[in-house]
């Protein structure tokens, strides 16, 4: 167990009452702005002391109020990733870096600086001033900053938030690479279930302060009930895939699924590498024939277990192709000229150009000694 | 130019002796100005006005007042004066340590001010980054909040220089106008004005004082600048 917390804070109207446990690699905090996700993660480093509560984090309490036990923030050994990087603009970027390594005790630095600056690609960066980086830069140094104290718990504050989509994409591979490749558990949170989708091992989802739904992520993932209106749109389901083969003919790769072959851009990732993929809802057609002059690459066989009304107008419609869950969300006049009914065999057809880097996450094998 | 070098022994003591007082009185206000400064600007306790304005009061008071107060305070009989006389072996008054208080007290508020509004300006969230670095809240202070607030910290000293070069009634008022010992510059000039034939000697010393007083505001102008440039504003 990485992480546990258990808490009890009221400020001003507000108030979270909110308990879960990290058990994975990484713990996604999802949910609106205002659900009290960073609230929560402000008090796992020690930023604010909640009115009563019980924390621990790798077998530490770090916070009892029943036993007057408050560890102060330098004393945990939680690394933060702020969404606002918060480099010190009087250093370089080296002695950023270098910044946490002063205050962790000898036996307990485990993170090397050559090893940290290669796995985020920031060599070139070094003797630059924090203010003279993009905004991608500074958030791979923040990074680096805080894998440099050695933590025993890394916490990103929505580190990508204040990030164009470009630069989104160039950080999530490191994300990922530090999620795969080193030790170190991480509390993530977010309010896009899109790097939620392709990021975590585990979701707990907060609402208004309260925990309203926790589990692994490819089942958290598919219940767009809990998603916040304007995120419900990148709801979906979640397959785990490998790369079979690659057709470099047509630049596409062929992954391989429960569900059967599925073709997607190419992604630049070995043959039998892991493939995480998170398939829209609403990118996903229902047809009861398997359809012909079709421009869509991907036809999916499989069983509609349950469908749901989901307003007036749509419903969701859960399949299960060969064991893996799939989602569409349809209308419901369509619902009804089709006479979709659960049992019924159905083919799902999806769009090799729904597929972007934005739902398409690399596994990394290997691991990485910091 | 060579004219303006040209000076008495009397006038060359006054110059030499107002730089040795500002700097005394300078360096001397620096490590209470900048707790005071942090006291204000981060701290939350009962009669923190009352400190404040305690802090401002030679801004507004009279210099007379000012270094009135001081003759009753810290002169040989008052309170002040007697125990640092017996503690420290330290008199002030009639003495160019006592030109230096007075100087240090009148530019106080201004270097608090400078250093104060510096102390504001640092983004509170940097602080509780190194925090979670592992730095303990000194060394925080120490490491990030101290380089940050330079810039102010420069700009007070300086403050608190040109204030103590340009002091004139307080001192006067607490240590008097004695050659070699507390004739500062201003009280050389004013009592140059006041004998006949003594014009050239108070242009003389009026110039020195204005060239030293430029320099003092360019070198400040360039330091702080130099160190603003260092934080580079992100």
């Amino acid at each position: 167990m990485s992480v546990s917390v258990q808490i009890s804070h009221r400020q001003g109207n507000f108030s979270l009452e909110a308990g879960f446990m990290g058990t994975g690699r990484l713990t996604a905090l999802f949910g609106p702005s205002g659900s009290g996700k960073t609230s929560l993660i402000n008090m796992i480093a020690g930023l604010v002391k909640p009115d009563q509560g019980h924390i621990e984090a790798e077998g530490r309490v770090l916070l009892d109020t029943q036993a007057g036990i408050f560890v102060p923030r330098h004393r945990r050994r939680i690394g933060m990733v702020f969404q606002d990087a918060r480099l010190f603009p009087h250093m370089s970027v080296k002695s950023n870096l270098g910044y946490g390594r002063w205050f962790t005790p000898t036996t307990e630095r485990y993170a090397d600086m050559n090893s940290v600056v290669e796995l985020l690609g920031i060599g070139p960066l070094l003797d630059r001033r924090p203010g003279k980086l993009s905004g991608g830069e500074k958030q791979r140094v923040a990074i680096g900053r805080a894998l440099l104290a050695s933590p025993k718990l890394l916490l990103m504050d929505e580190p990508l938030a204040s990030l164009d989509e470009a630069r989104k994409a160039e950080i999530l591979p490191y994300i990922e690479r530090l999620r795969d490749e080193t030790k170190i558990p991480i509390v993530y949170v977010s309010h896009s279930i899109a790097e939620v989708a392709r990021l975590a091992s585990d979701v707990v989802v907060l609402a208004q302060g309260r925990v309203a739904a926790s589990g692994k992520t490819a089942d958290i993932v598919q219940r767009l009930d809990l998603l916040p209106a304007e995120e419900r749109g990148e709801g979906g389901s979640m397959l785990e895939t490998h790369v079979m083969r690659h057709d470099e003919h047509y630049a596409m790769t062929i992954l391989g699924s429960p569900a059967g072959e599925i073709r997607v851009p190419r992604l630049d990732a070995a043959i039998g590498v892991p493939v995480r993929i998170r398939i829209r809802a609403r990118d996903v057609m229902v047809a009861t024939r398997r359809p012909e002059g079709l421009s869509a690459l991907n036809t999916l066989a499989g069983t509609i277990v349950a469908i749901e009304p989901e307003g007036r107008a749509t419903v969701e419609v859960r399949m299960d192709c060969g064991g893996a869950p799939l989602l569409a969300r349809i209308t419901e006049q369509s619902r009804q000229a089709l006479n979709l009914e659960p049992g019924l065999v159905v083919f799902a057809i999806v769009k090799t150009m729904s597929f972007d880097r934005g739902n398409t996450g690399v596994r990394h094998g290997g691991e990485v000694h910091l | 130019m060579t004219w303006l070098l040209d000076l008495t022994p009397d006038e060359w003591n006054a110059v030499q002796l107002s730089i040795k007082v500002a700097t005394v009185a300078m360096l001397f206000s620096l490590p209470p100005g900048i707790l005071i400064a942090l006291l204000l600007a981060r701290g939350r306790f009962w009669g923190k006005g009352f400190i404040n304005g305690l802090v401002h009061l030679p801004l507004v008071l009279p210099p007379v007042v000012t270094g009135y107060l001081l003759l009753l305070s810290f002169g040989r009989n008052g309170p002040a004066g007697a125990f640092f006389e017996h503690w420290f072996g330290i008199v002030f008054s009639f003495r160019w340590t006592g030109a230096a208080l007075a100087c240090g007290i009148m530019g106080f508020p201004l270097m608090v001010r400078a250093i104060r509004l510096s102390i504001e300006g640092v983004d509170r969230k940097l602080e509780a980054a190194a925090g979670t670095l592992g730095a303990h809240p000194v060394l925080v202070f120490a490491t990030v909040t101290l380089p940050l607030t330079l810039p102010g910290i420069i700009a007070g000293a300086i403050l608190s220089f040109a204030k103590a070069m340009g002091e004139f009634g307080a001192t006067i008022t607490f240590v008097s106008n004695i050659p070699n010992e507390t004739q500062t510059l201003p009280s050389a000039i004013y009592t140059l004005t006041q004998v006949p034939g003594g014009d050239a000697g108070a242009l003389r010393l009026t110039l020195i004082s204005v060239i030293i007083s430029m320099v003092a505001l360019i070198a400040s102008e360039a330091l702080a600048r130099r160190a603003g440039k260092r934080l580079d504003s992100e």
